[in-house]
């Protein structure tokens, strides 16, 4: 193209199938990639997080089999996202046959080339998450705003098929989050108007990162005026803006790793005019995100997405307090397979309150809730934006403690003194 | 009259259509897949058919699943003659790619600097390599 691209001896190799065939289709698509992008030079990564393996139809299974048919093998440590299945509870998935053992293939083909099993949403929550400065790859787009955000791991936002190049090649394009120059903000959201009950409780992340990927749907946002955040609630505000929107990366004043770096804020001067985020927008949020009835059946509840953490599970077996979800309705908690045995009590306190655990996949990206004449209630911005199109289902959107509330009740139960009457 | 507005194509081709031009989308979960039709409720081109047709962005959101989506959509012929995009966007730019070496379906990917105002909704876009030229004005009474 352009001949700004330099390729090293390495990539060179790979690209003329000295390194075998399939080194030579990924490479290909990484420099396809480096060009489309203007990129001068390609960079290592140490790790890559493969979304691919979620099925979508014939075109990503027939791109996976072709790679690992030609011998394909990863040459980084690679994690795999959500499937379309969960392997350890498969009497849950409720579609079709032959989709299944297409999405099964997908999964193995993947497995196959020698990525882990690991099923996750969440790789960040896996042992030896990614290191500060970290270049790596990933797909996920609630997985890549953690780590860059949260982590200040470096990536661009990696979709389907080049997440497996990267990882075959360890190779990326030097360009976007992987450079220092474009990981300051262009935007400051500024939330000090909120009050602080409600700028403390978890159910304001979530919206907060629906706002903002509304407003600042590309970019780099500031958050100013959060006096403190768990990495639960930053992974809430993160997986909601990457829905709404399209952020790769946000800063926390004062929170997030990069917002405390000397040199954070010498860059130039945020590019767009400031947010003050009002508490109107927070309920405009949470009405968007609602397209049920509040007053509709409520049909199922819906947690864990993006993959319920240690703490949240922990937290959610605290709220049931040994209350049961109530008859006639269906509880789902999405977590990772590694917590099934890493918190063994806590699914199991959750298991006696008749929640029904998901591993290996999510409640809104396959068939498994089976209910879906009435309501679905979430906790997560995420679920809430992608499920009606992609399930059927109508939501309603409200705090983790509303969902358990009416679990238990058996109808919807929302808390509105929070949002101020 | 034709107007030819400047482009880069990132990923170069030829191709024809009606200019739909839309907020920012994520395919995976805003277009079904066997039809082309934006079904994200959120989004306010909801019900758009996209297939066949020129989609002007400024640039993609959502999910890093696009990229199947999006080789989906054009492996069964539901998906966009062109995508023209303010910015580069590896996400949308790899679906492309992929169709293209599994299947060889082209879908031209050019950018063009504000085209979302320079595009009118409804017009007729013809592109040839790193050319876009409107070739015919939206109808008067709007699509």
């Amino acid at each position: 193209m352009d001949g700004l691209l330099h390729l090293d001896a390495g990539d060179r190799e790979r690209l003329s199938g000295e390194k075998g065939e399939a080194a030579a289709i990924a490479m290909r698509f990484v420099v396809l990639l480096a060009e489309a992008v203007g990129a001068e030079r390609l960079i290592d990564v140490t790790r890559a997080h493969i979304d691919g393996c979620l099925y979508q139809g014939r075109a990503g299974l027939e791109f996976a089999e072709r790679l690992a048919a030609a011998g394909a093998q990863v040459g980084v440590p690679t994690t795999l996202n959500v499937g379309s299945l969960d392997l350890l509870h498969p009497g849950l998935y409720r579609g079709d046959a032959e989709t299944a053992r297409d999405a099964r293939s997908l999964m193995d083909a993947y497995v196959a080339m020698g990525c882990r099993p690991t099923w996750t949403c969440a790789p960040y929550q896996l042992e030896d998450p990614p290191a500060f400065g970290e270049q790596i790859a990933w797909g996920e787009s609630n997985a890549i705003v953690y780590a860059n955000s949260v982590l200040g791991a470096r990536t661009e936002r990696y979709g389907d098929f080049i997440d497996i190049c990267a990882a075959i090649t360890g190779r990326v394009p030097a360009y976007g989050l992987h450079l220092t120059e474009n990981r300051g903000a262009d935007v400051v959201v500024d939330v000090s108007r909120i009050p602080p009950p409600l700028r403390d409780r978890d159910v304001f992340f979530p919206l907060l990162g629906y706002v903002i990927g509304r407003r600042v749907p590309s970019g780099v946002p500031l958050v100013v005026g959060v006096d403190r955040a768990t990495p639960d609630q930053l992974k809430a505000l993160g997986a909601g803006a990457a829905s709404s929107g399209g952020i790769g990366l946000f800063h926390v004043a004062g929170i997030t790793p990069e917002s405390s770096l000397p040199d954070f804020g010498r860059g130039p001067e945020p590019s767009l005019p400031p947010i003050a985020v009002t508490v109107q927008m927070l309920r405009d949020a949470r009405d968007q995100l609602t397209t049920g009835r509040t007053g509709a059946a409520l049909g199922a509840v819906a947690l864990g997405t993006p993959h319920a953490s240690a703490a949240e599970l922990r937290r959610l077996a605290a709220l049931f307090d040994e209350r049961r979800v109530a008859d006639g309705v269906d509880c789902y908690v999405s977590s990772g397979r590694d917590m099934l045995t890493s918190e063994l009590r806590a699914v199991d306190e959750l298991e006696r309150a008749g929640v029904r655990i998901v591993a290996d996949t999510c409640t809104y990206v396959t068939p498994i809730i089976g209910r879906v004449d009435g309501v679905v209630m979430t906790d997560s911005a995420k679920w809430a934006y992608y499920a009606p199109a992609n399930i059927g289902v109508r939501v309603v959107f409200g705090s983790t403690e509303d969902c358990v509330a009416s679990a238990v009740a058996g109808e919807v139960v929302r808390d509105e003194e929070v949002w101020g009457g | 009259m034709a107007e030819q507005v400047e482009a880069r194509a990132v990923f170069p081709g030829a191709a024809e259509g009606r200019a739909v031009v839309i907020e920012p989308l994520s395919f995976w979960g805003g277009v079904d897949p066997g039809t082309g039709v934006v079904v994200d409720p959120h989004h306010p081109g909801f019900g758009t058919a996209l297939a066949g047709c020129v989609v002007v962005m400024a640039h993609g959101v959502g999910s890093s699943s696009s990229s199947s989506v999006l080789a989906e959509l054009l492996r069964s012929g539901s998906g966009p003659a062109a995508i023209v995009l303010e910015e580069p966007d590896a996400i949308i730019f790899i679906g492309v790619a992929v169709a293209a070496e599994l299947y060889g379906a082209a879908c031209p990917v050019l950018i063009v600097p504000g085209a979302t105002r320079a595009i009118r909704h409804g017009a007729g876009v013809a592109i040839d390599g790193a050319r876009v030229r409107v070739v015919k004005e939206p109808p008067r009474d709007g699509v």
